[in-house]
C-alpha cells in the first residue's frame, strides 16, 4: 500500500510548513532581542500560557486571603451537619465533622502554595548553586558532588519522605519542606550541572576570561543567565509536583496533620467516606489537579518559549 | 563490556552504603525505636536501658549501623512488631508486590506504547490532540484520588471487580491496582513514544525504507518502531524501582499486603528494623534496576559502546 506509507512523510512534511510563518514574524522586528525578550515575545501569543498564567495567579491570591471568596471558618463545624449533601449557601456540602467543604477547599490552597513555593526555591537555590558550582570548577568538587546526589538519588521520594517525616514526627509546612528540599536537589543539581558544562565551552566565557574576568564574574555575569532557562522550566513544573507529593504525603498520614488545613488531609477523609458522600472528594481533589495542571503546563509553555530547538 | 559492569558494581557500593545509611540515620537517629515500643505509655526507666542495651542503642550511630548490616548479610533482618521475623515479612510481601509490578508494567508497555505510536504518527490530528490532554490529565491527578475514584466505580458502583485484594493477592484481583498504579508512568510513556516516533518519522533511514518500497508494516515494526524504543525501555526499566517505592499508595487503597502494606505497618507502629530491612532491599531493587537499564541500552544501541 504505497499511499499509506507515503502519509508517514507528509505528516512531517504538513508540520514542518508551520516554521517559515514563524520566522517571517521574527523578520519584521528589527531590534536584536535576547534569550528571554524572544521567549517573552513567543510567550504572549499562546493562550495556554495565559490560562495556566491566571489560574497560579488566582491560587496565590486565594492563598494570602483566603477570606476574598470565603465567609465561613474552616474550623467552626456544626457535627450536625455531617455529611451533609449540597444545598443551597453551601454548594460544596459538608464533610463528616460538618465542615463546609467549599470553605475548607479555599482555605486549603494556602498549605500547598506554602509548601510548593518554599521547596521550589529551596530546591532551586541549593541545587543551582551545588550544581553550577561542581560544572565550573570539575575535579574534585565535582566528583564528591555528584556521589552525594548518586547517595539521595538512590532513595525513592516518596519512601524517604515516609520515613523521614515519621521519624521527625513532622506535621508541619516547614518540615515537609525540608524534607522535599534536601532530597529534591540532586535532580536539579544535575540539570545545572549539565547546563553550566555547555555554557562554559562557549566563545564568550572564553572572551570573557581574556579580558581578565574573576571566577565570580564569569559564572554570575556570563555563565548563569545562559544556564539558567533549563532551571527555570524545571522548578515550574517540580513546583506542581511538589504540591502533589504534598499532598500524597499528608493522605500516608505523615505530611501536614489536623487542625491544619490541607486538600491532602480532607481528600484522606474524604477517601473513607467515598461511598456515603462522594461530593466530599470532589472539590479538594478538583482543586489540586487543577493546580498541579496549571504548573505543567505553564512549565511546558517557558520549555517551548526558551527552547527554539524544540519550534 | 565486561570491565565497564565491574566498575559499575564498584560504584553501586559507596551508593549502596550512603543510601542504606542515610535511611538508618533517619530511623535511630532522628527517631526513637525504644519509646516507639511502649506506644503511648512511658517505658519503665530500667527496662528502657535494658532494651537499649540489648538493641545496642548505646553505641555510637556507625557502630550501630556495622552490626545491623552485618545482621543483614547473614539474613537476619530482625524482629517486626508482632514478634515476627522481618524476612519471613518479606518472603510473604515481596512476591504479591513483584506480581501487583509486573501487571503495572504490562499495563505500560501494552497501552503505553500503543497509544504512543498511534498519536506519533498522527501528529497534530484530533486522535492525538486528545490522548494528549488525557495524559496531561492523568499526569495532573495524584495516584491516590484516581484510585479511589476508580475503585469506587468499577468496585462498588458497577461491581466488575472486587474492591478489595484478597492477602493471596491473585493476578486476576491486581489488574485494576495494577492500572492504577502504572497510570501516571502510563502516560508518560505515551508521551516520550510519541516524541520518539514523531523525531525518527523524518529520519533519513526511514524515508530510505520508504523509497525501497518496502512494505509499510515492515517500515513501522523493523525501522520505525526498533529505533523509537530504545529511550522508552530505559524509561521502563528505572520506572520499575519507582512503582516498587509507590506501591504503597496503591497498596493501601486496595489493601494489598504487599510492600508497602508491610512498610505502613512498621511506620505505624514505630518498628524500626521493619522500615529499615524493607526500604534497604527497595534501594537495592532501584539500583539494580539502573544499573541492568544501562546495559540494555548499550545492547540496543550499537552506537554505545562501554568501554
Amino acid at each position: 500500500m504505497p499511499e499509506n506509507t507515503d502519509s508517514v512523510i507528509l505528516d512531517s512534511a504538513a508540520a514542518a510548513t508551520s516554521g517559515p510563518a514563524l520566522i517571517a514574524d521574527v523578520d519584521k522586528r528589527d531590534k536584536p532581542r535576547s534569550l528571554w525578550n524572544d521567549a517573552w515575545y513567543d510567550l504572549r501569543r499562546k493562550p495556554v500560557f495565559y490560562i495556566s498564567a491566571l489560574v497560579i495567579l488566582f491560587l496565590i491570591v486565594i492563598a494570602i486571603w483566603p477570606g476574598l471568596i470565603a465567609t465561613g471558618d474552616p474550623l467552626q463545624c456544626q457535627l450536625i451537619n455531617s455529611l451533609n449533601g449540597p444545598s443551597s449557601g453551601h454548594w460544596f456540602g459538608y464533610d463528616q465533622q460538618g465542615c463546609d467543604v467549599y470553605t475548607r477547599t479555599v482555605y486549603g490552597a494556602r498549605a500547598s502554595v506554602e509548601v510548593g513555593i518554599f521547596s521550589t526555591v529551596g530546591v532551586a537555590v541549593l541545587g543551582a548553586v551545588l550544581g553550577g558550582l561542581s560544572g565550573y570548577f570539575g575535579g574534585w568538587l565535582d566528583a564528591i558532588l555528584s556521589r552525594i546526589s548518586d547517595i539521595f538519588f538512590g532513595i525513592p521520594i516518596l519512601l524517604g519522605g515516609v520515613v523521614f517525616l515519621s521519624a521527625v514526627k513532622g506535621g508541619s509546612v516547614t518540615t515537609v519542606s525540608t524534607f522535599i528540599i534536601l532530597l529534591g536537589w540532586p535532580q536539579l543539581a544535575r540539570i545545572a550541572r549539565g547546563a553550566v558544562i555547555t555554557a562554559k565551552e562557549q566563545d564568550y566565557v572564553l572572551a570573557a576570561k581574556a579580558l581578565g574576568a574573576g571566577h565570580g564574574r564569569v559564572l554570575l555575569r556570563h555563565i548563569a543567565p545562559n544556564a539558567l532557562a533549563p532551571v527555570i522550566v524545571w522548578s515550574t513544573i517540580a513546583l506542581g509536583t511538589f504540591i502533589s507529593l504534598e499532598a500524597t504525603l499528608s493522605f500516608l498520614g505523615v505530611g501536614l496533620k489536623p487542625p491544619a488545613v490541607s486538600w491532602g488531609i480532607d481528600i484522606s477523609s474524604a477517601s473513607e467516606q467515598i461511598r456515603n458522600a462522594p461530593h466530599m472528594l470532589l472539590w479538594p481533589a478538583g482543586a489540586l489537579s487543577v493546580t498541579v495542571l496549571a504548573f505543567i503546563l505553564l512549565g511546558d509553555a517557558v520549555r517551548d518559549a526558551l527552547d527554539p530547538k524544540l519550534r | 563490556m565486561g570491565r565497564y559492569v565491574i566498575r559499575r558494581l564498584l560504584q553501586m557500593i559507596p551508593v549502596f552504603i550512603g543510601s542504606t545509611f542515610l535511611i538508618f540515620f533517619m530511623v535511630y537517629a532522628l527517631g526513637d525505636p525504644v519509646a516507639a515500643l511502649f506506644g503511648d505509655r512511658a517505658p519503665d526507666p530500667a527496662t528502657a536501658a535494658q532494651i537499649r542495651a540489648d538493641l545496642h542503642l548505646n553505641d555510637p550511630l556507625w557502630k550501630q549501623y556495622l552490626i545491623y548490616m552485618k545482621n543483614i548479610f547473614t539474613g537476619d533482618f530482625g524482629t517486626a512488631f508482632n514478634g515476627e521475623s522481618v524476612t519471613s515479612l518479606m518472603g510473604s510481601a515481596f512476591p504479591v508486590t513483584i506480581r501487583l509490578t509486573i501487571v503495572a508494567i504490562l499495563f505500560e508497555i501494552v497501552i503505553g506504547i500503543a497509544l504512543g505510536v498511534l498519536t506519533g504518527m498522527k501528529r497534530g490530528k484530533p486522535v492525538d490532540t486528545g490522548v494528549l490532554l488525557l495524559t496531561l490529565v492523568v499526569i495532573s491527578v495524584p495516584t491516590f484520588v484516581t484510585g479511589y475514584v476508580l475503585q469506587y466505580l468499577f468496585g462498588v458502583q458497577w461491581g466488575w471487580v472486587s474492591p478489595s485484594v484478597s492477602p493471596e493477592a491473585p493476578f486476576n484481583e491486581l489488574i485494576l491496582p495494577g492500572l492504577v498504579l502504572a497510570l501516571v508512568s502510563l502516560a508518560y510513556v505515551t508521551r516520550l513514544t510519541r516524541t520518539s516516533i514523531a523525531e525518527n518519522t523524518r529520519a533519513d533511514y526511514l524515508r530510505t525504507a520508504v523509497a525501497k518500497g518496502l512494505p509499510r508494516r515492515r517500515i513501522i515494526v523493523r525501522h520505525l518502531l526498533r529505533n523509537s524504543l530504545i529511550p522508552v525501555v530505559t524509561f521502563i526499566g528505572t520506572d520499575v524501582g519507582f512503582l516498587m517505592g509507590g506501591a504503597i499508595v496503591t497498596e493501601r487503597i486496595f489493601n494489598i499486603h504487599g510492600v508497602g502494606y508491610q512498610l505502613y505497618q512498621g511506620i505505624l507502629r514505630n518498628n524500626a528494623p521493619t522500615v529499615v530491612g524493607f526500604v534497604t532491599i527497595l534501594v537495592l531493587v532501584f539500583l539494580i534496576a539502573n544499573l541492568l537499564v544501562d546495559l540494555l541500552y548499550a545492547v540496543l544501541d550499537p552506537r554505545i559502546r562501554y568501554a
